[in-house]
């Protein structure tokens, strides 16, 4: 049909002039609202060349469930007014945790339409408020709430059964589950806003050290995997996954400054160029086409990649939704970065290493970096941003002709994938 | 097949689950497709012209999860880390997959849950207060 061709193209060109992060953790004294005036204090103390906040016309917050999670609906005006930006028209989106990756479409296409020149994008979760359980059920309000959370089927358990089916057709195992998550705390041990800003042998040697100051039993690790293999030490959550195969639970927000690419410059010297975008919907785990891939995350790789006019291999950093290890592995494929099914052999040969041919996560990703969930998708926009501009600090990718990153923002199990592929200039 | 007169949504689904026994879903007459999600509209080819159609209730296990950190509800029924629950997705013999609970397996040794293995709808063990599809091996 001509209505859904997939050629589509913006109407002008968008550019990210600056990107604010909070801290990603658990803070038990701020609320959503804290965490968003903080994210948009850091975009505001690095713009190269500083802005009116008066000239911001619209923004867009991505926020999965301050409703649940905080007895808070309605959060749009109320950043408004903490932001300073009342009567301006702030809307809050949601798509659980593809929230703000949504939240930046609505705001690329602001711009794009000729509707605004200056909009502001964030997203922001708190999740700390609520024990484990809560946040497991408020997460799982992101699945069917009639055909499959009656089953039993949590966020992980869900992510557990296409580990297993992946496991089952692929030569994918346990061990790369770790070893997703033995890389990523590594990148995130580079990266001073991750909620994990340490490496699983760190974690390893303080569990040993911890078990020698209290005169117990002092466990023999010999490596990483020991560690994780210690059930003690990372329990089973929803088998095939464990404690460390899962993102946290985190408080945190992000935020990026988008303007229309011919004012750019006012902003700064180095603009990031939205060269893509595509975003698509899925079905529930049972009804996808695959139980080994997500097919919303094909479909908007496929738009992003027509919309920048570059493939795959064009893409020299990403930040995929790593929401569970097996979700790396799974975005790597569904990306087009690696063949179905050898997602694992190229985590093995170290290819999606920060040294690697194809650096993923670099920030740590959600996994170490922490998932507030509403914030996640913009904190990756935030994290290429960077990246692009070579401004990374230790986690920066060693490659001089960095150009190109893509980032891969997930809602629930797959009902939402939101790609973006950024260039710098 | 007695001529069905519900309303195709989850209100019926359960009622027919619960009440008569049988897994109802539909059927479009116009393209076939088939959808144990009672829905109104065929998601192939935007028919409004759909049929109940009752399944068998046998299919395999196409691929599960042992939750050992259930949502407040399970944990209620005194699952936890100790005690493992089985839920997955089965392949119905009729081709379509839905989600379910799978009984009648071990959930702290899942290495011995065989994913291909014939099930059959436990209808018994349906809660009709919090109706769930659950599946038991044939
Ligand atoms: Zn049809």
């Amino acid at each position: 049909m001509a209505t859904t061709s997939s050629r589509r193209q913006l109407g002008r060109s968008v550019s990210i002039v600056g990107a604010g992060m909070s801290g990603f953790g658990a803070f038990a004294d701020k609320d959503s609202r804290d965490l968003f005036v903080e994210a948009f204090q850091d975009l505001l103390d690095h713009l190269d060349q500083g802005m009116d906040i008066e000239d911001i016309e619209c923004a867009y917050v991505g926020n999965y469930s301050s409703d649940l999670f905080e007895h808070q609906g309605h959060t749009a005006p109320i950043i408004a007014d903490w932001l300073g930006m009342t009567p301006i028209p702030v809307t809050r989106i949601e798509n659980a945790c593809a929230s703000s990756g949504s939240a930046l479409r609505e705001g690329i296409m602001a711009i794009a339409s000729g509707m605004y020149d200056i909009v502001l994008v964030g997203g922001m979760e708190k999740m700390t408020n609520l024990p484990t359980e809560g946040v497991t059920d408020v997460l799982a309000t992101a699945a069917d709430a009639l055909y499959e959370v009656p089953t039993g089927l949590t966020f992980p358990g869900i992510f557990g059964a296409i580990a297993k089916a992946h496991m089952d057709r692929y030569e994918t195992n346990l061990d790369h589950l770790l070893k997703v998550a033995i890389k990523n705390h590594v990148n995130g041990s580079k990266n001073p806003k991750a909620q994990f800003n340490v490496t699983i042998r760190n974690l390893m040697e303080r569990r040993v050290t911890r078990a020698e100051q209290r005169g117990q039993p002092v466990p023999d690790y010999n490596s990483e995997m020991d560690f994780l293999n210690d059930p003690g030490a990372n329990p089973w959550i929803a088998w095939p996954l464990r404690l460390y195969d899962c993102a946290p639970i985190t408080d945190g927000a992000a935020c990026v400054l988008l303007v229309a690419s011919d004012i750019a410059h006012n902003f700064t010297d180095k603009p990031v160029t939205i060269a893509g975008t595509g975003q698509a919907s899925g079905r529930p785990l049972h009804d996808a086409d695959e139980l080994t891939s997500l097919s919303a995350a094909r479909t908007a790789a496929a738009r992003a990649y027509e919309m920048a006019g570059v493939t795959a291999d064009d893409i020299q950093v990403a930040e995929v939704h790593d929401c569970f290890t097996i979700a790396e592995i799974v975005a790597s494929e569904d990306l087009g970065f690696f063949e179905p099914g050898e997602g694992a052999r190229a985590l093995d040969e170290g290819r999606t290493a920060l040294d690697g041919d194809k650096p993923i996560n670099t920030s740590g990703g959600l996994k170490a970096k922490g998932h507030p969930v509403g914030a996640s998708g913009v904190a990756q926009v935030a994290e290429i941003f960077h990246q692009l501009r070579g401004e990374a600090g230790e986690r920066q990718v060693d490659n001089p002709d960095l150009e190109v990153g893509l980032t891969h923002n997930v809602g629930g199990t797959g009902g939402t994938c939101v790609v973006n592929i950024l260039r710098k200039g | 097949m007695a001529t069905e007169t519900r309303p195709f949504n989850a209100t019926s689904f359960n009622a027919y689950l619960t009440e008569d026994k049988r897994l109802m879903g539909v059927r479009c007459r116009a393209c076939g497709m088939l959808s144990p999600e009672p829905r109104p509209l065929c998601r192939s080819c935007h028919s409004r012209d759909l049929e109940w159609h009752e399944f068998s209730g046998r299919g395999e296990l196409s691929t599960f999860t042992c939750i050992s950190i259930g949502p407040v509800y399970m944990v209620e029924q005194g699952f936890g880390r100790n005690n493992p629950y089985c839920s997955g997705i089965v392949t119905l013999e009729e081709g379509p997959r839905i989600s379910a609970r799978i009984l009648g397996v071990d959930g702290n040794n899942p290495q011995n849950i065989r994913t291909g293995m014939d099930l059959v709808l436990a209808l018994e063990e349906i809660d009709p207060e919090h109706p769930s599809l659950m599946f038991r091996p044939a």
